[in-house]
């Protein structure tokens, strides 16, 4: 087997350092975050709270392990959001290309990459009330146009191979050729893509809910935690460190993740670099 | 190219076109009666009669909706029901803070990014590369309003050469341009790292190609080839992404102006969220998009200036 690129190990240890810190977040955290004890608020890290405490006395590694699970169930929804309705777009693109559907399909990319993604989040926040869902949301309609677009592109060259014309000459239907056989062999592009929306997602939660689009208490948020440390920056300077730390490290993971993924499973790359 | 052209420009006018009944079903159609939205649950029928008669709610869908796309061409953005005042006056005020912004943080990021990218693409393999590349990745995992609260936190809260936000308006030159730069360096280091990225690799690419063997072999040393020939044919990805990050530092100021407390359109956009000022939220959201359908257009006509053979397209 082919030597795996340090940057997809070094990756895959940061960021299951939060997916695991996520998951176990579920069954247990080391204290409860929806207690409030103001008595023991703004404490130094200690053996009882390993990271300090917050202005609420919440403890902040509890904080964190629920935060990291904010974000990545945002992330995560709303990559699936994406890929769910524009991999099929994108199909149907390729199949009919140069044909008034692949048109649509093109112009209302255009559209929707029109509205920047705080954008759409704004509008839907300011008609339906701001919430986590509509982090999904506004980050899932971003990611339809993405994963559209990729994959009528990716699918594009393979409709011209002769096994298609194969496939073809022996009755299938289009819409049959693209899940026997286009899918399949452009799912390590979506694979790598789907990695960059994911890792995208992360600071975009952390952005909608550090302006108050995204979770709202008492869900934590790792923006949120920024957004309320921001108020007391002269007071509390540590508190607006740990969460910023956590987003860095995750998307640094992810994102070194995503390349080394890139480099294994795009055989146009590979061929490339040899 | 007259028929280039012309394909553009409809499907300029398509695009806008779909954007602003996107918006419009959004803020009007979707909350059943916007004035009764905008008044919340305590209003008295008599009190949300009148805002209806106000904005000229009364008429039939579609003649709102003309009413208010022929206001935009007109320049008249409807009136602000918070403010008591055009919402273009406001938009006007709020741009001579949010467009230096993002002009600024434009102009940062090229000029730290190209000369990063064009050394890390002419010195491959060396430790400047590594070195370079390891810095991008860093700053495109860093939140942009995390890093604006870091700079506050050195020079605000430790050092004290600045305060900590707020605009001082351009009666000052000095002080207003002192007052956008902490903002403007938390914008422009994300974009920065892109920037360097996309221009690395596009002049990798180039400096592969035939001519560029050519004109070393004629006798231009490697500077005089990456200057002269391959900076020129690497411009046109650059072109693209630079397109692109105009939008992505529109969205990007509505976040720093909230870490900056800088009175811009990304503000005048939450504080229509919260007060639930659905004119301001309505034309200022339009606003942006066909500011961000422009430059993408005008990126457009400016690779086909660069590159003819994309006309055929």
């Amino acid at each position: 087997m082919r030597r795996l690129p340090l940057s997809l190990i070094v990756g895959a240890v940061l960021s299951s350092i939060f997916l695991i810190a996520a998951g176990l977040s579920l069954l247990w955290t080391p204290h409860d975050v929806t207690a409030l004890d103001i008595s023991a608020r703004f404490q130094p890290p200690s053996p009882e709270y390993l990271l300090g405490t917050d202005q609420f006395g919440r403890d902040i590694l509890s904080m964190l392990m629920v935060g990291a699970r904010t974000s990545i169930a945002v992330a995560l929804v709303a990559v699936a959001i994406g890929m769910a309705l524009g991999v099929p777009l994108g199909l149907a693109a390729a199949a009919r290309r140069g044909q008034l559907l692949d048109e649509i399909v093109g112009r209302g990319n255009d559209i929707v990459f029109a509205f920047p993604f705080l954008v759409t989040a704004i509008l839907i926040s300011a008609v339906f009330g701001p919430s986590a869902t509509n982090a999904i949301i506004a980050f899932g309609i971003f990611n339809v146009p993405v994963f559209a677009r990729v994959t009528r592109s990716a699918a594009l060259p393979i409709w011209t191979l002769d096994y298609i014309l194969a496939a073809r000459t022996a009755g299938k239907g289009q819409v049959r050729i693209s899940l026997e056989h286009i899918l399949p062999n452009i799912l390590n592009v979506l694979i790598v893509q789907a990695s960059i929306q994911f890792s995208l997602g992360i600071p975009v939660e952390a952005a909608l809910s550090f302006v108050g689009l995204g979770a709202q208490p008492p869900l934590p948020s790792w923006g949120r935690m920024l957004a309320d440390a921001q108020t007391m920056i002269y007071t509390n300077p540590r508190l607006a460190l740990l969460p910023g730390l956590a987003i860095v490290t995750m998307v640094l993971g992810l994102n070194l993740m995503g390349d080394g993924l890139r480099d294994v499973l795009d055989p146009r790359l590979r061929r490339l670099r040899a | 190219m007259l028929r280039y052209l012309l394909g553009r420009f409809t499907s300029l006018g398509l695009s806008l076109l779909v954007a602003s009944l996107v918006i419009f079903a959004v803020i009007e159609v979707i909350p059943g009666d916007p004035a009764a939205f905008m008044l919340g649950l305590n209003a008295t029928d008599e009190t949300v009669a009148n805002l209806r008669a106000e904005l000229g709610l009364d008429g039939s869908v579609v003649s709102r909706y003309f009413d208010w796309i022929g206001g935009m061409l007109t320049g008249d953005f409807g009136t602000s029901y918070t403010y008591r005042v055009p919402v273009a006056e406001l938009v006007v005020d709020r741009m001579w803070v949010s467009l230096p912004l993002a002009l600024y943080a434009l102009i940062l990021s090229t000029v730290v990014a190209f000369p990063l990218g064009v050394i890390a693409a002419s010195m491959r393999g060396t430790a400047a590369e590594v070195g370079i590349m390891g810095l991008t990745q860093l700053g495109l995992a860093v939140p942009n309003f995390w890093f604006g609260m870091l700079l506050v936190l050195v020079f605000a809260v430790s050092l004290q050469w600045v305060s900590a936000g707020g605009f001082a308006g351009w009666d000052d030159p000095w002080a207003a341009i002192v007052s956008l730069t902490l903002p403007a360096i938390s914008l422009a280091v994300p974009q920065a790292a892109i920037l360097a990225r996309v221009m690395r690799s596009a002049l990798v690419e180039t400096l592969g190609q035939d001519y560029i063997r050519t004109a070393r072999a004629k006798g231009l040393t490697r500077r005089q080839a990456v200057l002269r020939h391959a900076l020129r044919n690497a411009l046109i990805p650059v072109l693209t992404i630079l397109a692109l990050q105009f939008s992505f530092l529109l969205a990007g100021s509505i976040v720093i102006e909230n870490v900056f407390f800088l009175p811009g359109i990304g503000r005048l956009l939450f504080q229509g969220i919260t007060q639930r000022d659905l004119i301001v939220v309505e034309s200022v959201t339009m606003l942006l998009v066909v500011a961000v359908i422009a430059i993408t257009f005008l990126a457009d006509i400016a690779y086909v200036i660069a590159d003819p053979r994309l006309r055929r397209r």
